[in-house]
Order: C-alpha cells, then sequence, then structure tokens
C-alpha cells in the first residue's frame, strides 16, 4: 500500500543539466578517458590522460566561474534549486566547483609526475580523480541530504581506491583497506542520521527541514538531536576532526603521495561544504544544540593535531596531523555559524588546498621513484640537492604557519575574526596556541632542509622536543647553560666556522671541504625566495664535492608536471596572501546565496 | 598629505631592493654576482637612509600627530589598510633602522652566499621599518610577524654553533606571544564594530572604542604578552641571549638594535593609545618587571664568560630601563624611554660589531683568552670602550641622557622603582668594566690575540657615524628630544584624561615629602653649585656604600672620589639645565663630563680602572638624588 502511495506520488521533476554541468563535465572527462584507454590497442600515456583531465577540469572551472558570474549577478536574487530542489545553485557551490576543479588541475599534474616515477601507464588514476572530485561538487551543491550522501560516496569510493593505487607497498593497500572500512562505517552513520532527521522533520530537503524547524517548536527532539549528532559524526570522520581522525595519519601515509595531497584537499573541501550547508543552513535554528559540540570538537582537533604532530618522524603522517590542525581551525568557521564563519571558512578551505596540495607535490618528488622517503631524515640537506624544492616547501609550511604575505595569514585572521564575532573568543586563543605550536614542526622541517649536516641518525623528536621546550622554559634563565642540542650541531658548527674565520687562521682540510661543496652547490641556483619557476626540468645533483654523504643523494629529477604543479601553488599563495582582496570578496559573496 | 607617497616608499625601496638582489641570475657568476648584490643591495639601504634623513627634514616639529600619511585600502571586506604614518616616537626609530641596516650590511662580511644574506637583510629592513610606521593594527602585526622569517634565515644560515635551536626557539616563542596579540587585536576591532558598525583596524579610529574595564584589562594583558616577549622583558627573555649570540654579527645588530625595539615600540604606540586606563593600572607590574630585568640582566651579565653572551644579558637591563620609563607615565620618563631606544640601538650595535671584529680575528669571543687585546689593537679597544661606557650611562655619552631622563622621570610618580633601578647602573658598571679588563687589559698570552690586527679604515668608517651619534647624542640631544617631547606628551596627557589623574609633572613642581637621601638642604638654594653639592652628598653616600661592599673594594681611592665629585657636579648642570628641555647649560656641561669618562681608558696601567669603577656609579646615583631634589623645589 506505501509503495503504491509513493509511485503513485512520484513526479518527475524538470532536470535542468546546466546546474550541474561542471559535475557532468568531470564525469564526462573521466568516461572519455576510459573509453579511449578500452577502445585504443595501446593505453593512453600518462602525459595525454593528465591533458584531457587539466582540460575536463578548466572547462568545469571555466563554467564554474561562469555559473559564479550568473548566480551574483543580481545581488544573489539569480540563484535557483534544480532538480525539484534537491541542487542549489548558488554562489556557495559555484566557489566551491571553483575550488574543487582548480585543485583537481593541481593533482593532475601531480599525478602525472608520480606515475612517470613510477613507471606507470595507467590512466585510470587521473579518472578517479576526476569522478571524486565531482562527488566533492556535488556535496557542495546538494540541497537535499539524499544527494549530500550520494556525493559524499561518490568522492569517498575514488579517494579509497586513489589510496590502494601504488600496489607495490603493502602500506598504501593497508590505507585504502583503512580508509574504506572506517569510511564505509562513517558513512553508515551519516546514512543513519539522515534517517533519524528524516524521522524528525519529515524530509529530506534541507531548505525543507530549515523551514519545518522554523515554523514548527519540537517538543520532543531527541530524535533530531539524535540524528544532527550522528550527522556530523559521520561528516567529522570525513573531514578528520578528532577524536575521529584516528584513520588519517595511516591512510596519508600509505597512499601514494600526491593522492594523500589531493585527498587532504578534497575530502576536507567536500567534508566542509557539507557542514556548512547542512548544519548552518539548514539546522541554523538548532545552533544553541550544535555548536558547543562542535567547539569541543575544534579545540580537541586544534590540540590533537599540534600535538601529535611534534612526534612524528615521518612527514607524510606529520602533515597528515597538521591536516587535522587546519580541519580545526576551519571548524572555528563552521562554529561560528555566521556569514562571516561560512565565507572564513570557505577561503580557508580554498587557500588550504592549494597549500597542501603544493607540500605535497614536493613530498611526492622528494620521495623518490619508490614514493618511501618520507622520514625526516631524507630532507636534510634537501636545499643543497634541489634548492628549488626546499624553497617550495619552505613556503608552503610557513603559508601552513600562518605567516603574513601568504594566504595562510589571512585565512587565520579571517576565522579568527569569524571565532571571536561568535564570541568564543577561549575558542580563538587555543587556536592561536596551537599554530604557535605548529610552527615548530613546520619550522623543524625547514631547519633541516637548509642544514648542512649529514643524514647520520636524523633528528629524533621525541629527543629534541622536550629538550627546545626545556631550552624555552630554562636555559635561559641560567646563563651559559645552553642544554639542547639539534641532531648534529658540532657538523653545523664547523661548517660555519670556515666561513666565519678569516682565511689566514688555519682550519681543519675536512671542515674546509665541507664549506666549498655547500659553496659550489649554493652557486648552481638558491637564488629562488619565491619558489619554482618549475617549468623547465631541474636536473640537480647535490653533494658531488663533500663525498655525498646525504641519504637521499641521488640527482632529484623535478617532472615538469610538478614543477607547474609546485609553481602554481606558490604563485597563488603568495599572490593572494599580498593581495587577499579578490579571494576574500568572492568568499563573502559566496555566503549571501545559501538557501 | 604629502603628495609623494615618502613611507611607502620608505617600505617598498628595501624590499624591491631585497628582490632584485635576491633574484640576481646564477649566469653571472659567483665574484660578479657577490659584486651586484654588494653594489644593489648597498644602493638600495643607503637609498632607504637617504630617504628617511628627507623625512626627518621634512618632519614638522610643532605636530604631534602623525604626519606624512598615506592611507589606501588593502582587504578591503577585511577592513585592513595600508595605514602609515609617522610621529615623533616612531621617527627616530625609522631613522635608527635605516642607519643600522647598511652598516650590517656592510659590516658582516659574510663568506657564503652573499646575495641570499642580503636580500634576507633587505626584506627585514622593509619589514622593521614597515612595523614601526604602520597606524593600522593589522599591518603592524603583519609586519610584526613576517619579521620572524628573514632573521629567522639569517640565524639558520649565517649563525654560529647552536644556531638552529637558537633560531627555533625564538621563532617559537615570539609566535607564541604574538598569537595573543593577534586575538587581542581581532577581539578590539570586533568590540568597536560592535559599538559603531564599522570594521576598522585603523590606530586612531580605535584609540576611542569603550570597552569595560576588565576586557580593556585583557586586552592589555594581550598585546603586552607579544610586546614582552619580542621586547624582551624579563620573565619572557629566554630566547634573547641564545638568538644574541648565535646569530651572525648582522644578524644580532638588527635583533637586538632594531628588531628588540618593536616591542617597546608596541607598548607605547598600542598600549599606552589603546588601553590607557589598564596601562596605568597595571603600570607598577611592568615596573616591577622592568626593575626586575635591570638587575637580573646585570647580574646574570656579571658571570658571562662570552662577551657576546654578556652584552646580550646587558641588553636586557636596558630593555628593563625602556620599559620603566615608558611605565613611568611621565613626560620625562617616556621621552627617555623613546630616547634610550635609538641609544640602546646605537650603543648594542657598535659593541655587537665590535665584539663581531674580535671574533674575526681572534676566533673567540671567550674574555679569558682575549687577555691583552689593547695591545695589538688600541683602535678597536677604544671603539668598544665608548660603546661600554655610554651602556654604562657615562654622562657624555648617549646612553646617559636616556637613563638620567627615565631615571628621573620614574623617581616621579614611582620613587621606589627607581632607586632600585640606580643600582642597575651600577651594576653595569661592574660587569662592563670586568669583562673590559680582563678581554682587553693586560699582557696578551694567546697566540692569535698577540697576531690581532687593529681596526681597518673601512671598518673605522663603519663604526665612525654610530660612534659620532652616541657621543652626539649624548652632548646635545636637544633636536632629538625637540621631536619627540610634542608626540609624548599628548600620549601622557591622554593616559591622564583617561584614567582621570593627574600626573605630577616635573615642569608643573608638584611639592614631595622631603627625600630620604636628605637633598632637601639643597633644595632651596638654585643654581648649578646646589646642585653640584647635592650630587656630592649622594655621592659622599654612595662612597660608605661602596667601601662596605667587598666588590666595589678596588674602586676607593682618594682619586676615585675627586673624580666622583667633579663628576657630580658636571651632572648637576647638565639636569638643571635641563628642566625644561635644553637649556643651554648643557653645552659647559657634559663637556667636562665626557672628556672626564673618556680619557679615563686611556690612562697608562691599571689605575684607569679604578678611576672609572666609581665614576658611573656615582653618576647614576646622582641621578636619583638630582631628581629628588628638583620634585622638592
Amino acid at each position: 500500500m506505501m509503495a503504491g502511495t509513493l509511485l503513485a506520488t512520484l513526479t518527475i521533476p524538470h532536470l535542468d543539466y546546466t546546474a550541474v554541468l561542471p559535475e557532468i563535465i568531470l564525469v564526462g572527462g573521466a568516461l572519455f578517458i576510459m573509453l579511449v584507454t578500452s577502445l585504443s590497442r595501446k593505453s593512453m600515456g600518462t602525459v595525454s590522460s593528465m591533458g584531457w583531465t587539466v582540460v575536463a577540469a578548466c572547462v568545469a572551472l571555466g563554467f564554474s566561474i561562469y555559473q559564479w558570474v550568473g548566480v551574483t549577478a543580481h545581488g544573489g536574487h539569480s540563484a535557483y534549486v534544480a532538480f525539484g530542489g534537491s541542487i542549489a545553485v548558488d554562489g556557495f557551490s559555484s566557489m566551491v566547483a571553483v575550488i574543487v576543479s582548480s585543485s583537481v588541475v593541481v593533482a593532475a599534474l601531480m599525478e602525472e609526475g608520480w606515475l612517470r616515477r613510477q613507471g606507470r601507464v595507467s590512466p585510470e588514476m587521473h579518472m578517479l580523480t576526476l569522478v571524486s572530485a565531482a562527488g566533492a561538487m556535488l556535496m557542495a551543491a546538494a540541497n537535499d541530504l539524499i544527494v549530500v550522501f550520494l556525493g559524499l560516496e561518490i568522492m569517498s569510493i575514488g579517494l579509497y581506491v586513489l589510496a590502494a593505487y601504488d600496489y607495490r607497498r603493502k602500506e598504501s593497500g593497508e590505507a585504502a583497506l583503512k580508509y574504506l572500512i572506517l569510511g564505509g562505517f562513517s558513512s553508515a552513520i551519516f546514512l543513519y542520521g539522515i534517517a533519524l532527521t528524516y524521522g524528525a522533520t519529515g524530509t529530506t530537503n534541507l531548505a525543507g527541514i530549515a523551514s519545518y524547524l522554523s515554523r514548527n517548536i519540537l517538543l520532543h527532539d531527541g530524535l533530531l538531536l539524535a540524528g544532527m549528532a550522528l550527522l556530523l559524526v559521520g561528516l567529522c570522520f570525513k573531514v578528520a576532526a578528532a577524536p575521529f581522525h584516528l584513520w588519517a595519519p595511516d591512510v596519508y601515509q600509505g597512499s601514494p603521495s600526491p593522492a594523500t595531497g589531493y585527498m587532504a584537499a578534497v575530502a576536507k573541501i567536500g567534508g566542509f561544504a557539507a557542514l556548512l550547508r547542512i548544519f548552518v543552513s539548514a539546522l541554523g535554528s538548532y545552533r544553541a544544540d550544535w555548536q558547543p559540540a562542535i567547539w569541543v570538537i575544534a579545540a580537541v582537533t586544534l590540540v590533537v593535531g599540534a600535538v601529535m604532530a611534534l612526534v612524528q618522524t615521518d612527514v607524510k603522517r606529520m602533515l597528515a596531523y597538521s591536516s587535522i590542525n587546519h580541519a580545526g581551525f576551519i571548524l572555528l568557521g563552521v562554529a561560528a555559524a555566521s556569514t562571516a564563519g561560512v565565507s572564513a571558512s570557505l577561503y580557508y578551505l580554498f587557500v588550504y588546498s592549494f597549500m597542501v596540495m603544493g607540500s605535497f607535490a614536493v613530498v611526492s618528488v622528494v620521495g623518490g621513484s619508490s614514493d618511501d622517503a618520507h622520514s625526516l631524515a631524507s630532507y636534510r640537506g634537501l636545499h643543497r640537492r634541489s634548492p628549488w624544492l626546499a624553497w617550495t616547501l619552505t613556503l608552503m609550511l610557513i603559508a601552513q604557519a600562518g605567516i603574513p604575505f601568504t594566504t595562510g595569514f589571512m585565512a587565520k585572521l579571517e576565522v579568527l575574526t569569524a571565532s571571536i564575532g561568535a564570541h568564543v573568543t577561549w575558542l580563538a586563543v587555543v587556536a592561536m596556541v596551537t599554530a604557535a605550536v605548529a610552527a615548530f614542526f613546520y619550522l623543524r622541517v625547514v631547519l633541516l632542509m637548509f642544514s648542512t649536516a649529514p643524514a647520520s641518525g636524523g633528528v629524533a623528536p621525541m629527543e629534541a622536543i622536550p629538550a627546545v621546550v626545556g631550552a624555552m622554559s630554562s636555559a635561559g634563565t641560567f646563563p651559559g647553560k645552553a642544554s639542547y642540542e639539534d641532531g648534529g650541531p658540532s657538523e653545523v658548527g664547523e661548517y660555519l666556522r670556515v666561513a666565519d674565520t678569516p682565511a689566514d687562521y688555519p682550519v681543519e682540510g675536512v671542515a674546509y671541504d665541507i664549506g666549498a661543496g655547500y659553496r659550489y652547490d649554493q652557486r648552481k641556483g638558491a637564488e629562488g625566495e619565491d619558489g619554482g619557476d618549475g617549468g623547465e626540468e631541474l636536473v640537480l645533483h647535490g653533494g658531488e664535492m663533500d663525498g655525498d654523504r646525504d641519504s637521499g643523494g641521488e640527482a632529484i629529477y623535478i617532472a615538469p608536471s610538478v614543477g607547474v604543479a609546485m609553481a602554481i601553488c606558490a604563485c597563488f599563495t603568495v599572490f593572494f596572501g599580498i593581495i587577499p582582496g579578490p579571494l576574500t570578496t568572492m568568499a563573502h559573496a559566496a555566503t549571501m546565496l545559501i538557501r | 598629505m604629502s603628495p609623494f607617497p615618502f613611507l611607502t616608499t620608505l617600505v617598498l625601496l628595501p624590499a624591491g631592493a631585497a628582490l632584485v638582489v635576491a633574484i640576481l641570475p646564477s649566469g653571472l657568476g659567483e665574484r660578479r654576482r657577490r659584486i651586484a648584490a654588494q653594489v644593489i643591495g648597498l644602493a638600495g639601504a643607503l637609498g632607504t637612509l637617504a630617504l628617511a634623513a628627507t623625512i626627518a627634514v621634512r618632519f614638522n616639529i610643532k605636530d604631534a600627530g602623525y604626519q606624512m600619511v598615506s592611507d589606501h585600502a588593502w582587504a578591503r571586506s577585511l577592513g585592513v589598510s595600508w595605514y602609515l604614518g609617522v610621529d615623533g616616537i616612531s621617527l627616530f626609530l625609522v631613522l635608527l633602522a635605516a642607519l643600522l641596516f647598511p652598516v650590517a650590511l656592510v659590516a658582516a662580511r659574510t663568506r657564503t652566499n652573499l646575495h641570499s644574506y642580503m636580500a634576507w637583510m633587505l626584506l627585514l629592513e622593509a619589514v622593521c621599518i614597515g612595523s614601526f610606521i604602520s597606524l593600522d593594527l593589522i599591518l603592524f602585526f603583519v609586519f610584526f610577524e613576517a619579521s620572524l622569517v628573514p632573521i629567522y634565515f639569517i640565524i639558520t644560515g649565517w649563525g654560529f654553533e647552536k644556531r638552529s635551536a637558537a633560531a627555533m626557539k625564538f621563532f617559537v616563542y615570539t609566535f607564541l606571544g604574538s598569537a595573543f596579540l593577534f586575538v587581542g587585536i581581532v577581539v578590539l576591532a570586533l568590540i568597536h564594530q560592535h559599538d559603531t558598525g564599522v570594521l576598522t583596524f585603523s590606530l586612531p579610529v580605535l584609540a576611542h572604542t569603550h570597552m569595560p574595564y576588565y576586557v580593556q584589562v585583557l586586552l592589555f594583558l594581550s598585546f603586552t604578552a607579544a610586546f614582552a616577549v619580542k621586547s624582551p622583558v624579563f620573565p619572557f627573555h629566554t630566547w634573547s641571549p641564545d638568538a644574541y649570540a648565535e646569530a651572525p654579527t648582522g644578524g644580532s645588530v638588527v635583533l637586538a638594535a632594531v628588531m628588540a625595539k618593536m616591542g617597546t615600540y608596541g607598548i607605547i604606540r598600542f598600549d599606552l593609545n589603546l588601553f590607557p586606563k589598564a596601562s596605568i593600572d597595571l603600570a607598577p607590574l611592568l615596573l616591577t618587571l622592568g626593575v626586575a630585568g635591570i638587575i637580573y640582566g646585570a647580574i646574570v651579565a656579571c658571570t658571562q664568560k662570552d662577551l657576546k653572551r654578556m652584552v646580550a644579558y646587558s641588553s636586557l637591563s636596558h630593555i628593563g630601563f625602556i620599559v620603566l620609563g615608558v611605565f613611568a607615565l611621565t613626560s620625562e620618563g617616556m621621552a627617555g624611554g623613546v630616547i634610550q631606544m635609538v641609544n640602546h640601538g646605537l650603543i648594542i650595535a657598535v659593541l655587537f660589531l665590535a665584539i663581531g671584529w674580535i671574533y674575526e680575528r681572534t676566533a673567540t669571543r671567550d674574555v679569558s683568552r682575549l687577555k691583552g687585546l689593547q695591545k695589538p689593537a688600541p683602535l678597536l679597544a677604544a671603539l668598544f670602550t665608548v660603546g661600554m661606557l655610554a651602556a654604562i650611562g657615562l654622562p657624555g655619552l648617549n646612553g646617559f641622557v636616556g637613563e638620567f631622563l627615565i631615571l628621573l622621570g620614574t623617581f616621579i610618580t614611582h620613587r621606589w622603582w627607581a632607586v632600585v633601578a640606580a643600582t642597575g647602573v651600577i651594576l653595569a658598571a661592574l660587569y662592563m668594566l670586568w669583562a673590559y679588563q680582563q678581554a682587553f687589559h693586560g699582557k696578551p698570552e694567546e697566540e692569535a690575540v698577540k697576531r690581532t690586527k687593529d681596526i681597518s679604515w673601512p671598518e673605522l668608517l663603519v663604526m665612525a657615524p654610530l660612534v659620532g651619534l652616541v657621543i652626539f647624542l649624548g652632548v646635545y640631544p636637544k633636536p632629538v628630544l625637540d621631536r619627540i617631547t610634542p608626540s609624548v606628551e599628548r600620549l601622557v596627557q591622554r593616559a591622564d584624561r583617561a584614567a582621570g589623574v593627574h600626573q605630577p609633572l616635573l615642569s608643573r613642581k608638584v611639592a614631595l615629602p622631603a627625600s630620604r637621601l636628605h637633598v632637601q638642604h639643597a633644595a632651596h638654594t638654585p643654581g648649578a653649585a646646589v646642585s653640584g653639592y647635592t650630587g656630592y652628598v649622594g655621592a659622599s653616600r654612595l662612597r660608605s656604600f661602596w667601601t662596605a661592599s667587598p666588590v666595589g673594594s678596588a674602586g676607593v681611592s682618594s682619586a676615585g672620589v675627586g673624580t666622583g665629585a667633579l663628576t657630580s657636579a658636571a651632572t648637576g648642570n647638565v639636569q638643571y639645565g635641563w628642566t625644561p628641555y635644553g637649556s643651554s647649560r648643557i653645552r659647559h656641561a657634559l663637556p667636562y663630563a665626557s672628556l672626564l669618562g673618556i680619557a679615563s681608558p686611556f690612562y697608562p696601567g691599571g689605575s684607569a680602572d679604578r678611576h672609572l669603577g666609581l665614576v658611573t656609579p656615582l653618576t647614576s646615583h646622582c641621578c636619583v638624588a638630582i631628581a629628588g631634589s628638583d620634585t622638592v623645589r
């Protein structure tokens, strides 16, 4: 009987395909690559699959911008819903589409370099990237919980496979399995949340939920609260907010590096877009109930991300925890539940996706052909082996630390303003303190890259941290007692004494050689402050003159595609750090259109 | 409004030079690239200096407000603007930065990678100057934070043995402090927005924000946390000895002379302007920290074997004086604080440069190993002496002017803090002279010391403007004080108004209860002789203290007392001529004192130490005594 009623009332809504054209373009690109690969005898080369991916992403980007211009043209009145109210085309969705499609461009470039280093011809990687991007876009455009779930699954399944893509390393498979199982869990939790919310409000449409809650006062809102909690948990899994972050370090470490960068960017974009849509927009009238929960989650996320990153010896794991810390910052914007908060989160997501992908572009190159040289030790002396890589990573890390004249600073200013505007000053203080802690582990990598000492032993962070923290609190108060060591200060000092002592004083031959070798390498190209033009191929032989004592002493080859990816990220980070106007204006305009 | 954007150019010129130096193509070849970097870098730095000098000339002496203002929207939706302006307080800090950066560029002859060193230095110059002239809080914060990156790379790239740890500690510590500043700025702006509906970070606008008292106190604390770390003020100083000692010479110079001033400048510019009531109420706290820093820095400096660390701790002591002067909240004290920022910058630059050159020649900074350096390098010793004596606060050199005004200003409102702080001057004499004796006197023993070459002409040329200014400002500080005073008085009046209190200004001749120093005998007889007498009273009392204390026993000789009395007389004159600012008598009085002070180290043998040992503590004590006498009068 029930089924009959449903069938009778089921009407096919008007299907306005232009509303989801960016998604269609991305999926179409993926299908095209798949089709060509299966029809032609020879598999599509990595360069051409990258090319098609970039083309598809650029077309999607162009159309997203076109859509953006359209919906923001008349003060936001041109925003509309399609597919029977389940898809919203507004500033928010088109801005997220812009963010996602530009990240696909960078990701495709990074992946090409990785495939080439691996010696694999495998266009499926690009295909999966395109499809999961379409999922993330759909999550932002969704105006219905079911469509959010649809987008979530499309995005996640692509990412599961990407995580498993490096079949030569068993860590990759392990990561994918972990991601799949925990992701499946979170999807189920999310779905259960949808069911409970539907039970409480009688609709899955976000606008419907909002209007129902604004018209009715629920005397027994336990069901809705439970539904909200489950929705929150499900999405917090996706964005890796503590205490639902446990999968992130393992998955980030195990996945192929470019996939990790892409995952860090796109999963956060999709997850936060859904969080903002569902909680700020649909459940906005219940903010008094969910805001405290997000405050606590944000505080825990910030602290866990910053503190756990301190003790990591693997750069990818460190970046995983750092991305957890960033998730905490974005949650600040979500928790504000205001226009400023939404715009701050959007802005943060935009600039963060470039920062994190730029970082992972460097990580994937330093990782070498087997993509496993990710210990802190393998970054020692990177500047000598490849100044471009070192400078790009430095830029990306100081941007993540929130240093002015990078986009990271403006992002932090935005979320802080939002959070304090919502009278949650304590959370802002917690956030900034964790940012200072985070600066420590970012700088540790920078120090290592510019250190000249050999790789013997590397840095054991477990020893280094208490020493430095102890030094901060005590050493200065006791005269002449500097009680910290940093991995090999004597070697570091040796070279310097050479540099600072005039030639007429005798110095040990060994030390002098180190100095000469260093200078030799410096000459080769340390002029880049602004990191990577990357367009040319850079082959740098490091450490030829000082006996090649670095662990990764081999020449570092930067594929042109990765060079371009790094250059895009670096230029974006610096340009919009100095001229923040366009992006902040865009983010502000995007918030007024949520419906 | 000036038609030419002087201030914007002042920031962009060194930044542009930095960019040009940074992108010098490697195809030029190492040697040519070095030369090109040197030429462009120096041209940029000297151009900035010329521009700063032009600004100083065009500066309107009668205007207490911000001049040459340029205001452009930067991130409109966030309310952040490119808002620059200069007043009497920032003018000399800009000049100081513009002067010291070329010096630091020339003086530190790094052997490796010169062009990146130049680029970082020029970038740092742009950022430092920017922070001194920005009137937008976020813009200030941007420069304040951005300064960390170049100095971080300068320390890690060209520093000494433990540079990595020192740079990291410095960065994270400062970053942590400024986290509170950042939150504080945003809170303040949002309170203002809540009241007026306008989101802005402009300092003059935010200065009129109304907020509950407890909020003001919290914000004051959050701002001060950042500034206290940067300055550094006593319990937050632990990064500074390491960073100063491990940085390369040029880095130490700008770190201690220019960057540390960002903190004290921030206190004056932001704390006092934005939270006058909280500043007045919490002044005792900051005064106590300042005095603690003075004493602690001095005591710890006494125990240092490394010359550079000794100077680093002495710097902590001097920053304590600046804080003391600022939070005295009298126009004398604050003017003293501002001029002392400049003075300390010059002095510490002289000292760090001299120590850097000593290290280049002997590869050690250990005072015990440097024994007898005066013999092979008399000129270097003389330059170090001038810096050292100025640091001690010898009349006739610039350090005295600042410390004197500070103690005077503090004595009016917070007498006991001034009294305790004055002992810091005595300790300064102790550690400085001690170190000087150990390092320069005696017969050279180490081979490296014996072979030390005296300083060369280029080095002398670099040092000359600094030493010249040290002496000039000590003898004739009027031009500087004339420009500082209007801005300072306006600030003090503003603080007074906000707090509803009436600060006893010296010029108003508020009668205070008779001082314990028994100066009232002299109080009713005006004139130089009186002050001299007063000084003598102080001196004789000090002498008894001095005799009793074992450390100073060496200094007690008849000659010592004579010198002390003479100096006291001279300082007495100085003081009399000083209220209100800059009477002509100063010109007669000071040369005697300075001659006395500067001549002494050139006496043969050890007797010079004995003279010196007394001169300085006595003068310092006189300051207090005289300050007392004046308030009584």
